[in-house]
């Protein structure tokens, strides 16, 4: 289903374009990147010029690098985080839309709790438990969404299971997994979709927060959030430094709320009352 | 009238129900970590009695039943137990910490309140003019900022190109309200930014929905100005729905505020967290994200309760 570039509306379009490019510059992050992520090439916080495009942080690390690689990094993980949360929390929603009874049940009331707690405490209560690395903070963030992603998928599968195409699939002998993956998912596809964006956004923001607090991505490995921290000090000095990683994320996230607003739009075909 | 007492106790038992299931998720979160938290803490140089001395210190050895049962009846009288960091009783740090942090959240919400519902009418009233458009633009842009870079650009505009509010928040409780309140503008301003542009469009699209409505139709069609209809016809049924949003985003805000202390260095209650957190200091952490759970969880059963008895068609559960 090809899309004439000229009916996606300006917004939409430049919410495209950069998420096109930041994806490309984590992509290719090695080659684009001046100098290596972690290497200290000069004195901490030198001025932007031409060897330093961007100047040089706190240890004296070429910050325009750390930004390439910060691309790479940030949304990498924020990505592979947004994938764990959305497959598990869509299977689990759609089995138990599909099987109803107790595990429907159980599965529910253990949203339930789940949501009852605002997700930066959770995650700091979590995160105080299994302690700060990089693979904790990613099975937390997880965990965490997986509940809406699962209240969502479960909603939209309801709608879909008592229809007679998948009662004719069940009387056919389908199996489980195959009613799943062959009947119900291809019915919910566009709403899991712009979901999945929305819930992108709101990790990405999670994790560059959970950096910015000192308690997501350690150093030295070079991100978004843990880069405005550590460049903080330089804004009582009316330096921009700090606004630009903060900056980038700022952009990363409109951008795809612009894209994700324009795709529900489209999707619900609503117009607004005059 | 009966009915309604009902509805509401019901509500409060539900609440109190979910409070209490997560005090036992936060306190079990300990027995779901592999290993030993002695251990854990003390690091692999410990000598087996050190790390059994510390066990005892922290109650460990007892069963987790009656541990929990200990906690909880402490927390219900105040006493939340010492803090690992410091061996200091929490409830004595807590104390001023929790109080600015409430000062701050509240002090975000006396602005953000009033300013998202005037801004949300408008915008309904002038719907699809220029003043809607901006707005709208300002409010999509808002909501996906993270709170961090509002409040470095507040900080590069309004303290150091002009040096009008301090960058830094110095607040020891006992200064005068008005020096307070000038002290903690800017972390209250981010706050307000961060929340305002929810509250705004959720109030503009309940408006606007009901405005297609047959009823509305004929308030216009009678004569009665755009301002009338919209406050004096559509608002009382879209209320509901706004103090659903306005309690929910004030349930935001005190979470919201861990971020905006540690860029403004408030001693509040997040900056205490974030600390906790990275020490893991997890009797300091428990206290804390009860606290925080425990709020947030009575103001979403507040907006329940509120939009119960602001729509009398809620009243009757089918």
């Amino acid at each position: 289903m090809p899309i004439a570039l000229k009916n996606i509306p300006l917004s939409a379009l430049f919410g495209l374009s950069v998420i096109i490019l930041i994806g490309s510059i984590g992509l290719f992050a090695n080659v684009l990147a001046p100098y290596g992520e972690t290497e200290v090439v000069g004195a901490q916080y030198e001025p932007w010029g031409p060897d330093f495009w961007l100047g040089t942080d706190n240890l004296g690390r070429d910050l325009l690098s750390r930004m390439i690689y910060g691309a790479r990094n940030t949304v990498g993980l924020a990505l592979l985080t947004t994938a764990f949360a959305f497959s598990i929390g869509s299977f689990l929603g759609i089995l138990s839309a599909l099987k109803g009874g107790w595990p429907d049940l159980i599965l529910g009331r253990l949203v339930d709790i789940l949501m009852s707690v605002p997700p930066l405490i959770l995650a700091l209560m979590l995160l105080a438990l299994t302690g700060t690395s990089l693979t904790s903070m990613v099975a937390v963030i997880a965990v965490i969404y997986l509940a809406p992603v699962f209240r969502l998928s479960r909603a939209a599968a309801q709608s879909v299971v008592v229809m007679d195409y998948v009662e004719a699939a069940r009387l056919r002998g389908e199996g489980t997994g195959r009613l799943i993956w062959c009947e119900i998912l291809p019915n919910i596809t566009p709403t899991l979709i712009a979901e999945f964006g929305l819930r992108f956004c709101f990790v990405f923001l999670f994790i560059a927060a959970l950096s910015f607090l000192g308690l997501g991505i350690q150093p030295p490995t070079a991100d978004w959030g843990g880069m405005v921290r550590d460049n903080a000090v330089l804004i009582s000095f009316g330096d921009l430094t700090p606004l630009i990683p903060a900056g980038a994320i700022a952009l990363l996230t409109v951008s795809i709320n612009l894209v994700v607003d324009w795709m529900l739009h489209r999707a619900s075909g609503l117009k607004e009352t005059t | 009238m009966k009915n309604l007492t009902l509805l509401v106790a019901q509500r409060l038992v539900l609440g109190g129900a979910t409070l209490f299931i997560v005090s036992i998720l936060i306190f079990a979160g300990i027995e779901l970590l592999p290993g030993d938290l002695a251990q854990e803490i003390l690091g692999n140089a410990a000598t087996a009695e050190t790390v059994a001395a510390f066990r005892a210190e922290l109650g460990l050895d007892k069963p987790p039943l009656t541990r929990y049962l200990d906690w909880l009846g402490g927390v219900l009288t105040g006493d939340f137990g010492n803090s690992l960091a410091n061996n200091r009783p929490i409830a004595d740090i807590l104390d001023s910490r929790l109080g600015n942090s409430f000062f701050l959240a509240g002090y975000a919400a006396v602005i953000a309140v009033p300013l998202a519902l005037v801004l949300g009418v408008l915008s309904a009233l002038f719907r699809n003019s220029i003043f809607d458009r901006t707005t709208n633009i300002f409010a999509l842009t808002a909501i996906s900022l993270p709170e961090f870079f509002v409040a470095y650009v507040l900080i590069l505009f309004l303290a150091v190109q002009t040096p009008l509010f301090p960058p830094i928040t110095r607040i020891s409780g006992d200064e005068p309200l008005g020096e307070a309140l000038y002290r903690s503008f800017l972390p209250a301003l981010t706050l307000t930014l961060v929340v305002v542009a929810h509250m705004m469009r959720m109030t503009r699209a309940t408006l606007i929905n009901l405005l297609a409505l047959p009823y509305i139709e004929m308030a216009r069609l009678k004569g009665l100005p755009p301002l009338r209809v919209i406050v004096v016809h559509a608002l009382p049924n879209a209320l509901g729905a706004i103090i659903n949003v306005v309690a929910l985003n004030l349930a935001y805000l005190i979470v919201g505020v861990v971020v905006v202390e540690a860029v403004f260095v408030y001693p509040g209650l997040g900056q205490m967290l974030v600390d906790a957190v990275s020490k893991r200091d997890i009797p300091v952490v428990q206290a804390i994200s009860l606290i925080f759970a425990g709020t947030y969880i009575a103001l979403n059963l507040l907006a329940d309760v509120l939009s119960i008895l602001s729509n009398p068609r809620l009243r009757h559960a089918r």
